[in-house]
């Protein structure tokens, strides 16, 4: 981004859009980028944060929360027609019902399977839901299939919000990157207000203390383990129609996730917001310029923070 | 009397301690003549698996450095030896191999002068971003052919003024140039633990601020072992492209590094036995679950008997194969005891 | 102690490698072995192939040239990396006599590589990649679909003679993607017109959104993209979603919308597309053929069916001339070459490198239906470039 003296728009000269705007880039472009970065970095949020909550108050590296995104959008395909035939009910009765059945399932696989890896070291950890990622798969493949799918945008979200003369951006996006800053919200405000937020933060700090003060931490545990679980299953239920429905949609995620969360500091959600925005700008600008390279991109970015700040960008205490 | 004495002395000697791994050999020398050719196959892919375990051990069971990344050199290994073999003409092993490894040597020197200036979980993450940046560079880049991969045209092999010594286009020949590279790369392992430098990397896997107040250089030791683990990578991955004639990306994937630590922890870290019997294992329980003759229609869905059998590993034997006879032991006679 | 571990260590190796040193045996059927997605966002076409495959053997009483036919399955989930092992399961470890497959190029490249090297009978029922019918055709590697040639260059005609002078490609980076574009380049010279931008993305990534965008800021007359199966669902979709399809026409080979008009829905409405294949085809061939389709399995053929019911008959041809004798392997090769394919898609003959010469049609998407407009070029052949084959 060169610094001329201002690009010529409107036929006035505006010098900040010069730093601002890359010369070759006509600014509703330019805008519909933004908001495509803005929407994918959010959407990366709502996986990246359960993750660092997982990673970061548990202990636990969860190889499979990649899985729990693409359950999540087989979820939301195969509810769409249980939930129409019964009750009517749209979109919307799905991603409740999406939800509960999260918390629910996030609840049990914590008691039955994730309670026994906080003792072991990251090694085994990383191996043994590197085999659960396997077993989801394959459970989904029994269940559900391997077929591509689509899910069908509620109507009253499928139009599209024109920009400029020839580009229109769907609503859809739109909705999402609001459901997700919502989701922001209401997770800041669980985690600072709330008696269970100030359990989930003290846990993190010292775990014993907070035992000795009467608070069963292997509850609190669950409850965090599925929140995390949930939120991932919700980014892949609104997502599901945006990206389509197949096998292995966890794969690609989990790695940025991981990027994310290891960026914004292990544990923060600070951290997780800002480093997720950072990344999918990084992302979707580098397609448009640089494909060649687009890719590496995220990587050689993590690679420059880790080595300037060791211990992402804000550690948790 | 001395009849007994004389067999404690044979039962105690050092010789009889190899004569297990003498078996072993014995055996993958013999198998050829006895196997079908695609389990001859198998045993070799195994093997080769078997050199890629063991350069990992050298990190993560002599040192203590655990390496999501590994498969990176495995495959800038492979993508070498494609790349810089001509496309009508045999290349000749006497420079192609040092300038494979060369390469696979060059890019853990670099890539480790990063990586180790990070520890513990961070470090699991920055070698993981690094082998995700390296498959990259091969996916999305012309060069390299993209996702579908690059052809080797010709094997290589190995001539003096015009009469062939070593020609690893033939099947049989290539077999045996694999064993000799498992026996070579075990040996040298074998030697490295008993020497001072396999001390000092113990030492750090030990207490790393104690070795560095005894006066060693850590980061040094450390960024040796991970060359040298590159290097002996960079074997197993110069092996593959020459089986295969064909390298892909997909070899650089972060599933090839999660599986060669897979490897080592069914096998048993901190032992040399260990990867190769964790080769053997994983490759033998794919085959199991992949195979129609046992389970039928079900067989299309394998990864799932194969993640419930790596949890059940992982979970019930986190000291691999290896420490089985012990573990059992332990679990029969559970007395206070000296380990 | 460590005695006792070492033995331990020692015979579970020796073990396993005992058995494991079982092999496989000849028996008197023919052993076809079918490497095909049956994963993956291929997984309904090579079910679709199989599908097309077993019902020709089917309509033959079960037999081929007089002798039984003995499947083998091996799913290749589209990943070129594993098609060496995958192959080498299917020649080594089953003995089969001829191997079908497969979808993707990548694959297909490695598929040839090892048919090559092993002299192993290949038909390929639908991967179009140029390379095995060029640089390394062989007399031992048939084709009964097309190359990734045909259908683009037909489009790049089409496209042209419909007044597109500026046109963006936009396809996958992998071999089939490459070629199409490549091959729709060389049909649009031909009218003066040009691709100003050719965008790609890595397989089988959908993240469409910012390409799109570039697509609009780029404003072309015509989007020639390459696509198939859940990625060509998606794509069609976002670009009406994007608003696109009102303004800049969207091109492409029959792929884009074959086996995938139903999840389209509205936004493919209206579609051109080229293709050796069409809904409402006036052959009497394709009329019998779908009827037998749907009766055996419930469902609509597309094209992929088709491809794989001619490699049957293409097969078939020859083995019926040496009796079903595999061994009779140059006799057997020479009289599939001869062989003129009544295909549903209208009859073919191969071209000296192994691949289908055919007509071309021009589709429309017309509901659920790829309705024939007409046809875009007639008898075209791959110009097999590379291949020193005869």
């Amino acid at each position: 981004m060169r610094k001329s003296n201002g690009c010529r728009v409107f036929g006035r000269r505006q010098p900040w859009r010069a730093l601002v705007v890359p010369p070759s880039m006509d600014f509703t472009v330019f805008l519909v980028q933004c908001l495509n970065a803005v929407q994918y970095g959010l959407l990366l949020f709502l996986v990246a944060s359960g993750l660092t909550l997982i990673f970061g108050i548990l202990g636990v590296i969860n190889l499979a929360h990649g899985s729990f995104y693409m359950l999540g959008a087989y979820l939301a395909y195969a509810l769409a027609p249980l939930v129409a035939a019964y009750s009517g009910g749209g979109f919307f009765a799905a991603l409740g019902i999406g939800i509960v059945l999260s918390v629910a399932f996030g609840y049990v696989l914590e008691w039955a399977f994730v309670s026994y890896l906080y003792e072991r070291e990251h090694l085994q950890q990383v191996l043994m839901t590197y085999g659960l990622i396997l077993v989801f798969e394959e459970l989904r493949s029994i269940a559900l299939g391997d077929d591509v799918h689509g899910v069908a945008i509620p109507r009253w979200l499928s139009g599209s919000v024109p920009l400029g003369s020839v580009m229109t951006y769907p609503v859809y996006r739109l909705f999402m990157s609001g459901v997700c800053v919502a989701v922001a919200l209401g997770l800041y405000a669980v985690v600072t207000r709330t008696r269970i937020g100030m359990a989930i933060r003290a846990g993190a700090s010292n775990r014993e203390m907070v035992q000795s003060l009467g608070i069963d931490i292997r509850v609190l545990y669950r409850i965090v383990f599925a929140a995390g679980v949930a939120l991932a299953v919700f980014a892949g239920m609104i997502a599901a129609p945006v990206t389509s429905v197949y096998p292995g949609m966890g794969n690609q995620v989990l790695i940025v996730s991981f990027v994310v969360v290891v960026i914004g500091g292990i544990g923060s959600i600070r951290g997780a917001l800002l480093a997720s925005l950072v990344v999918g700008f990084v992302d979707t600008f580098g397609n448009v310029f640089i494909p060649q390279i687009a890719g590496i991109l995220v990587y050689v970015l993590m690679a420059v923070i880790l080595l300037w700040r060791p211990e992402g960008l804000f550690r948790t205490g | 009397m001395k009849l007994r004495r004389l067999a404690i002395s044979i039962r105690d000697s050092a010789a009889l301690r190899f004569w297990p791994l003498a078996v072993a050999v014995i055996a993958l020398v013999a198998f050829p003549h006895v196997g079908g050719s695609f389990y001859v196959d198998l045993v070799q892919t195994t093997m080769i698996l078997s050199i890629f375990a063991l350069s990992l051990e050298l990190l993560v069971g002599s040192t203590g450095l655990v390496s999501f990344g590994h498969a990176a050199f495995f495959g800038i290994a492979a993508y070498a030896t494609t790349l810089l073999s001509p496309s009508a003409s045999a290349p000749s092993l006497a420079w192609l191999l040092p300038a494979v490894l060369g390469m696979a040597g060059l890019a853990a020197a670099v890539i480790g002068a990063f990586c180790l200036r990070t520890r513990g979980i961070y470090f699991i993450m920055v070698t993981l971003a690094f082998a995700q940046m390296t498959y990259f560079v091969f996916h999305d880049m012309k060069f390299a052919g993209g996702s579908d991969g690059r052809y080797l045209y010709a094997k290589p092999l190995l001539a003096v003024d015009g009469t062939t010594l070593l020609d690893l286009g033939n099947p049989r020949t290539f077999y045996y140039a694999t064993l000799g590279c498992l026996v070579a790369v075990y040996a040298l392992l074998a030697l490295i633990a008993r020497s001072r430098f396999g001390h000092a990397l113990a030492g750090i896997r030990a207490n790393e601020q104690r070795m560095r107040a005894a006066g060693f250089s850590t980061y040094a030791y450390k960024l040796a072992a991970f060359t040298l683990a590159g290097v002996l990578a960079g074997v197993a991955g110069f092996l593959h492209a020459v089986k295969d004639g064909f390298v892909n990306p997909e070899i650089l994937a972060w599933h090839q590094s999660g599986a060669v630590l897979l490897m080592l922890i069914l096998g048993g870290i901190g032992t040399l036995r260990g990867p190769v019997l964790g080769a053997f294992v994983f490759v033998l329980m794919k085959e199991l679950f992949q195979s129609e003759a046992l389970f039928g229609a079900f067989a299309r869905h394998w990864q799932l008997p194969l993640g419930l059998a790596i949890i059940a590993c992982v979970a019930l034997m986190p000291n691999g194969v290896v420490a089985l006879p012990t573990q059992l032991r332990r679990m029969r006679a559970p007395l206070p005891h000296a380990g | 102690m460590k005695q006792r571990r070492n033995v331990l260590a020692a015979t579970l190796v020796a073990g396993a490698l005992c058995v494991a040193a079982a092999g496989a045996h000849a028996q008197s059927k023919i052993k076809v072995g079918l490497m095909l997605p049956y994963t993956g966002t291929y997984a309904a076409l090579g079910t679709a192939i199989e599908n097309g495959f077993r019902l020709y053997v089917q309509e033959q009483g079960g037999t081929l040239g007089g002798r039984e036919i003995e499947y083998f399955k091996v799913d290749d989930e589209s990943e070129p990396s594993k098609a060496v092992d995958n192959m080498n399961k299917l020649i080594k470890r089953d003995n089969v006599d001829v191997v079908v497959g497969t979808v993707h190029s990548g694959v297909v490249m490695a598929m040839a590589k090892v048919a090559k090297d092993t002299n192993t009978l290949l038909v390929i029922p639908n991967a179009g990649a140029e390379a095995v019918t060029g640089p390394m055709c062989a007399p031992n590697i048939f084709r009964s679909s097309f190359s990734n040639w045909q259908p683009g260059f037909a489009m790049g005609k089409v496209a042209g003679e419909r007044g597109a002078k500026k046109v963006v490609a936009i396809t996958w980076k992998y071999a089939a993607g490459d070629e199409s574009v490549e091959g729709f380049k060389e049909g649009l010279r031909a009218s003066g017109g040009e691709v100003v931008k050719d965008l790609t993305l890595p397989f089988p990534n959908v993240e469409f959104q910012a390409l799109l965008t570039d697509i609009a800021a780029t404003k072309p007359d015509a989007v020639y993209a390459f696509f198939a199966g859940g990625g060509a669902v998606k794509f069609v979709k976002d670009y009406a979603a994007a608003g696109l399809n009102k303004t800049i026409p969207l091109y492409g080979p029959g792929f884009l919308t074959d086996g995938t008009l139903e999840a389209q829905g509205a936004s493919a409405q209206g579609m051109l597309t080229t293709l050796h294949y069409a809904d409402g085809l006036d052959v009497a061939k394709d009329k019998l053929f779908r009827a037998d389709y749907k009766k055996a399995y419930k469902a609509t053929p597309d094209v992929y069916a088709v491809q794989g019911y001619d490699a049957a008959q293409m097969l078939g041809a020859g083995l019926v001339v040496v009796k079903g004798d595999v061994s009779k392997r140059s006799d057997l090769v020479a009289a599939m070459e001869k062989a003129r394919i009544d295909s549903p898609r209208g009859s073919f003959t191969l071209s000296k490198a192994h691949n289908p010469v055919q007509d071309i049609y021009l589709r429309k998407v017309v509901g659920t239906e790829n309705r024939f407009e007409g046809v875009a070029v007639k008898g075209l052949a791959d110009p097999a470039r590379g291949c020193n084959m005869k």
